[in-house]
């Protein structure tokens, strides 16, 4: 959405003297204000410094640097985990970006040239976005249950019975149930998306084009597809966060503890499971510290690909 | 990707050529592709589609029939399994929980980001860019992890497992978008409706109540529907929020359900359809609103 652009003041337009003044435009951001320094700009700045005490239960202890940091990295579990379930985060995005990239433009590209139908299609790809995602797990859950479940009796029905099995309980398909499943639910976003920015390309450029002889692939590569670059880099942005923010489809699918054996862990789950069941009498600096890690690695990585996008736009135009 | 760019040479053939053949080529072609495309279109509107499709036909069958035929048609549909969740498995207490925190926050962040939305749009000094630009951050930065915080401040003022508690957390959490959406909005509308209301005595609060408000509506639509969406389906925070049952919203609600009802699988299915319908019933009443939410970055 709006997590790339920066606001945009249009400067000349507020030009007379009817602005409000200091004190009045005071009084109208300070709900907003109050509530957001309260509820998110507080705990979030708290949250990062509890990662450098030592806690014992809920009460704080000394300032003890970045201990907590070697303990992620040095003791078990979080020696193990930590990596297991970073990886897995990487596989989510990985997998959703070119399950959008593909279909997703692809969709958004063939719906963009039909009139008939278009309303019905969006809606349809849309709808699993707007499910809830623990809903959406549990549902897969159940589709995918080995005995009864209706994915096995598809798979049997059409004569492919060997490839029926328990896709959850396997540790090596556990993981590709989540990435697909995660894919499959936020498609609707990318065709929406996609769709709004195609609408946003001048005809003549393409007509112009094709005046000019240029194929129907090189019209894509030269003129769509740059000019759908600023779509692409939002949709990979925010792509980005929630496959690192993921949290209700694995926890619906392997529980808190990323059943089977790990396989369907990730950071998310683990900062969960470290802060909340893990017993340890250090679990608030533990978990801080993953969360603080996590928090300056989507935080990095956005800034990045958001910088990296600015530049390929200015290369193209 | 670049190997594949040589140029098409029937379509060069065809443009070069005139009369009645290239018109007819194209004509076929674009039929072969015509069908292709709606092929793969309603294709994939299946695949997107038939999970949530089985989720409300088995919610319509017995465990039973189930059992026996794990893909089947609900006839005669059977209601007994909504009964159960909706009264057994306190489904009752959950969805009306999930009504009023999500109505509720929708509202209180609506309004204050309303406020906001307008000094932003509507005076000049750095403060309130800087401001404005500490607000959106809140679009890209994983507030969540700020959990731990936020749960011993509750703790200390006695909210934890009260719905008022998630309900100024959600207010918090939506200012963001809101006030991104409605600002930009704002700074649509034309000074000079500010100045003709200056000039017949209008102070800044009846100006932006009498003359801006009624004008930014589509907005606001916008910003309350797209803004339900995550707040009815959230599950972290509540999860770690709530405590007691009796306060539990729908997620939380189907994590224990699950563990519960494990095997009733009707039941399960049940659960799960309830906590869909008010959102494809919102979807399908103002699909405008959410599309434009969807894709407001793009509107830059």
């Amino acid at each position: 959405m709006s997590a790339i652009t920066t606001p945009r003041v249009r400067r000349g337009t507020v030009r007379t003297g009817i602005t409000l003044s200091r004190r009045a435009g005071m009084v109208f951001v300070l709900p907003a204000l109050a509530l957001f320094s309260i509820f998110i700009a507080y705990p979030l700045l708290t949250a990062l410094s509890y990662s450098f005490f030592d806690w014992t239960g809920i009460v704080r202890g000394g300032f003890v640097g970045v201990e907590n940091y070697v303990t992620l990295f040095t003791r078990l579990p979080y020696r193990d985990d930590l990596p297991n379930a970073f990886v897995h985060n990487l596989l989510l995005f990985v997998g959703a970006m070119v399950f959008q990239n593909t279909i997703g433009l692809g969709l958004a590209t063939l719906l963009h040239r039909i009139g008939r139908f278009k309303r019905f299609f969006q809606t349809m790809y849309t709808l699993p976005y707007l499910v809830s995602p623990l809903v959406i797990g549990y549902l897969w859950s159940l589709m995918l249950s080995p005995l009864f479940g209706p994915v096995n009796a598809v798979l049997r029905g059409i004569g492919l019975g060997e490839l029926a099995q328990p896709w959850l309980g396997n540790p090596q398909t556990a993981i590709w149930v989540v990435v697909v499943v995660t894919a499959w639910q936020w498609i609707g976003f990318p065709v929406l998306l996609y769709g709004a920015a195609l609408g946003g390309i001048p005809q003549e450029i393409d007509e112009a084009a094709s005046i000019d002889g240029a194929s129907a692939w090189q019209r894509f590569r030269a003129i769509t597809l740059p000019m759908l670059l600023p779509a692409i880099g939002t949709v990979s942005v925010l792509t980005f966060i929630g496959a690192m923010e993921a949290f209700p489809i694995p926890y619906a699918l392997g529980g808190s503890q990323g059943n089977p054996a790990g396989a369907t862990d990730v950071m998310s789950l683990l900062f969960y499971r470290t802060a909340f069941e893990s017993g340890s009498s250090n679990a608030i600096g533990t978990s801080s510290a993953i969360a603080t890690l996590l928090f300056l690695f989507i935080f990095g990585i956005s800034m990045l690909i958001t910088w990296f996008m600015r530049r390929t736009e200015r290369k193209l135009f | 990707m670049t190997a594949t760019i040589t140029p098409d040479t029937s379509t060069d053939d065809s443009t070069d050529r005139g009369g009645t053949a290239p018109s007819r080529r194209a004509g076929r072609r674009a039929t072969v592709g015509g069908v292709a495309s709606s092929t793969f279109l309603w294709l994939y509107a299946a695949i997107s589609i038939a999970p949530l499709l089985l989720m409300l036909s088995n919610s319509l069958r017995t465990t039973q029939d189930m059992a026996k035929q794990p893909l089947g048609l609900p006839l005669p549909p059977n209601f007994t399994s909504y009964g159960k969740a909706w009264i057994t498995a306190s489904f009752d207490t959950y969805f009306f929980n999930s009504i009023f925190v999500t109505v509720a926050s929708v509202l209180l962040s609506t309004a204050v980001s309303l406020l906001a939305a307008y000094a932003f749009a509507r005076t000049r000094s750095k403060l309130f860019t800087t401001l404005e630009g500490v607000f959106l951050s809140g679009l890209m930065l994983p507030v969540y992890l700020a959990i731990l915080p936020l749960f011993f401040m509750l703790d200390a003022a006695g909210m934890i497992s009260n719905l008022w508690g998630l309900i100024l957390v959600y207010g918090a959490l939506g200012i963001p978008f809101s006030t991104f959406v409605l600002a930009s909005f704002f700074r649509q509308l034309p000074i000079e409706l500010d100045e003709a209301a200056r000039l017949d005595g209008a102070g800044p609060f009846t100006t932006f109540w009498r003359v801006h408000l009624p004008l930014v509506r589509p907005a606001i639509a916008t910003v309350i529907v797209f803004r339900f969406v995550p707040v009815w389906n959230d599950f972290f925070y509540p999860l770690i929020l709530i405590r007691d049952q009796s306060s539990y919203t729908l997620p939380v609600g189907i994590t224990r359900f699950f563990g519960e009802y494990q095997t009733d699988w009707a039941t399960l299915f049940a659960g799960l359809t309830l906590a869909t319908i008010p959102l494809v019933v919102l979807f399908l009443l103002a699909t405008k609103q959410i599309v434009s939410g969807l894709t407001a970055g793009m509107s830059k």
